[in-house]
């Protein structure tokens, strides 16, 4: 029961508010001292396990690029393109890309899109400039933004498990060989396409939705 | 055989190169920020478990201190290069795709299992020459304006790596036997229902603690989905996984602990507020977690 300490520090720091770094070494630490570990030991797994996650951390590798060309226009270009198309509205927009993110993710190309490669640079000044032309002024940009950063999170979650190959898969099926349970990945990627195809319709609705609410804003 | 070699590589020059360019403009706690991280990405395999350690405790002492600052705000952009801009911001996704789909079809020189990541980083290259061509970049350009990036973004960069390091910390420590233990003692016995609705919410709850399905799938699977809902209940065991993991990612949508997915943007959109991500998302979560364990209920009843 003891080891379960870590939970509440986690729990605990963040509505307390200290850093979340902080409150996560803390975690770890107290976690490992309820189990009885020695100090050196839970430091060296931790630090383990650090090194073997780096990739997460690996994307920041694209800001270079992001940077220089939000500073040559990107983004500049970007509204002037959405104002061109006629009927490109931020909630139709949106589910266009909800639609490309959850193929894409369900081919295995997860790092196709994301905060850094997509939304910031392209889909969220798209989504902003149609939605300041809906409105006629900039007032709805930060439910807009919002929005752009939730429909790219939504098609990555609900698309990526229909491709057999992602860690997600690859965990489910290693945990349940523990149990002497054989799967192959196929059978569970297949059971991802029904949520797949609700959550396009849940999260479309709501981009469609949006789009009624910025009319109504005019 | 290029792996994870070159993207490491890569990332580490990145994060170097921004030390370097912190320390001229005299922002010391970013500089040592950023240094320790490439320092992580160069030389990580060399240093050991307890050194690696130790340069955890530097990070969050840097981040807790405060005294990482933010960019300063970005000169306006110069939009005098018209559609060329976006030359480079497409090539990184398409080299992404069509790179893993070259490096599968000829396998030996990439690891498969890298494709993507590699394409990735070979993307990225390819870009910043592009920007170098099509649009003048100096060397400068690409370093400033990628620091004041990552500058907004602070020492949440590392956040989402910080919490899979907590996993296994807790993998060790045994948390997840015990908390299955808790939640096997809260279902009423014999109840299919109260069994499938403990796991899909217990996977939804256990995520938004940790930050992540993947570490709340093998607590939960041990705890309900193996021994009441395969075993007991005789559900197909791809169903119960699938599932279980989708409800899981309900959950990743609801919580800040997924710093990378709804933290990251929140910072990178200049969002007032940090939660706002999570506030969009939470009316297509909730119905969908409703419908998850619906799915489940009825493949298994």
């Amino acid at each position: 029961m003891l080891v379960l300490a870590g939970i509440a520090v986690i729990a605990g720091g963040f509505l307390l508010r200290f850093n979340p770094l902080l409150v996560i070494i803390v975690s770890a630490a107290v976690t490992g001292l309820a189990a009885g570990l020695d100090p050196v030991r839970i430091l060296g797994t931790f630090g383990h396990a650090f090194n073997e996650t780096r990739y997460v951390t690996a994307i920041y590798m694209v800001l270079p690029v992001i940077g220089l060309l939000e500073r040559r226009g990107l983004q500049t270009r970007a509204r002037a393109l959405v104002a061109r198309l006629k009927g490109a509205t931020a909630g139709r927009l949106l589910v266009g890309y909800l639609l490309f993110r959850q193929v894409t993710a369900a081919l295995g190309l997860t790092s196709v899109g994301g905060p850094a490669q997509t939304v910031r640079p392209l889909v969220a000044p798209m989504a902003e400039a149609a939605a300041e032309r809906q409105v006629g002024d900039a007032g709805e940009g930060e439910r807009v933004k919002a929005m752009a950063a939730a429909t790219d999170n939504v098609g990555l979650f609900f698309g990526e498990d229909i491709f057999i190959a992602i860690g997600s898969i690859l965990l489910m099926k290693g945990v349940l060989e523990g149990y002497g349970i054989a799967l192959e990945p196929f059978q569970l990627s297949v059971w991802a396409i029904p949520t797949a195809i609700v959550a396009f319709l849940i999260h479309g609705a709501r981009l469609l939705w949006l789009d009624r609410r910025l009319g109504r804003a005019k | 055989m290029i792996g994870l070699d070159l993207v490491y590589g890569v990332a580490g020059a990145v994060f170097a190169i921004f030390a370097v360019s912190s320390v001229r403009d005299r922002r010391w706690a970013n500089a040592a920020f950023h240094g320790l991280i490439a320092l992580s990405f160069l030389a990580g395999n060399r240093l050991g478990d307890i050194a690696n350690g130790v340069l955890v405790l530097a990070l969050v002492g840097i981040a807790a201190s405060g005294r990482m600052r933010r960019a300063e705000p970005a000169p306006p952009a110069e939009d005098r290069y018209g559609a060329r801009v976006f030359a480079p911001a497409l090539v990184i996704p398409a080299t992404a795709v069509l790179g893993t789909l070259a490096f599968k079809a000829f396998p030996g020189w990439v690891d498969p299992k890298q494709a993507t990541l590699v394409a990735l980083t070979i993307g990225t290259l390819v870009a910043l020459g592009l920007c170098a061509w099509l649009l003048r970049a100096r060397l400068h350009e690409p370093i400033v304006a990628g620091r004041g990036l990552i500058d907004d973004i602070g020492w949440v960069a590392v956040m989402p790596q910080m919490l899979a390091s907590l996993g296994a910390v807790f993998a060790l420590a045994g948390v997840g036997e015990v908390v299955g233990r808790l939640i096997g003692a809260v279902i009423p016995a014999g109840s299919v229902f109260g069994a499938v609705a403990a796991y899909g919410i217990g996977m939804a709850v256990f995520t938004i603690v940790m930050g992540n399905a993947f570490a709340a799938f093998p607590v939960m699977a041990a705890a309900v989905g193996v021994p009441l809902l395969i075993r007991g209940a005789g559900g197909d065991p791809a169903i119960v996984a699938a599932v279980g993991m989708l409800a899981g990612f309900c959950g990743t949508l609801l919580t800040p602990m997924a710093a990378n997915f709804n933290l990251l943007p929140a910072a990178l959109l200049d969002l007032k507020d940090r939660y706002g991500v999570i506030r969009a998302q939470v009316p297509t979560a909730l119905p969908l977690l409703a419908f998850n364990i619906a799915l489940l209920y009825l493949m298994i009843a």
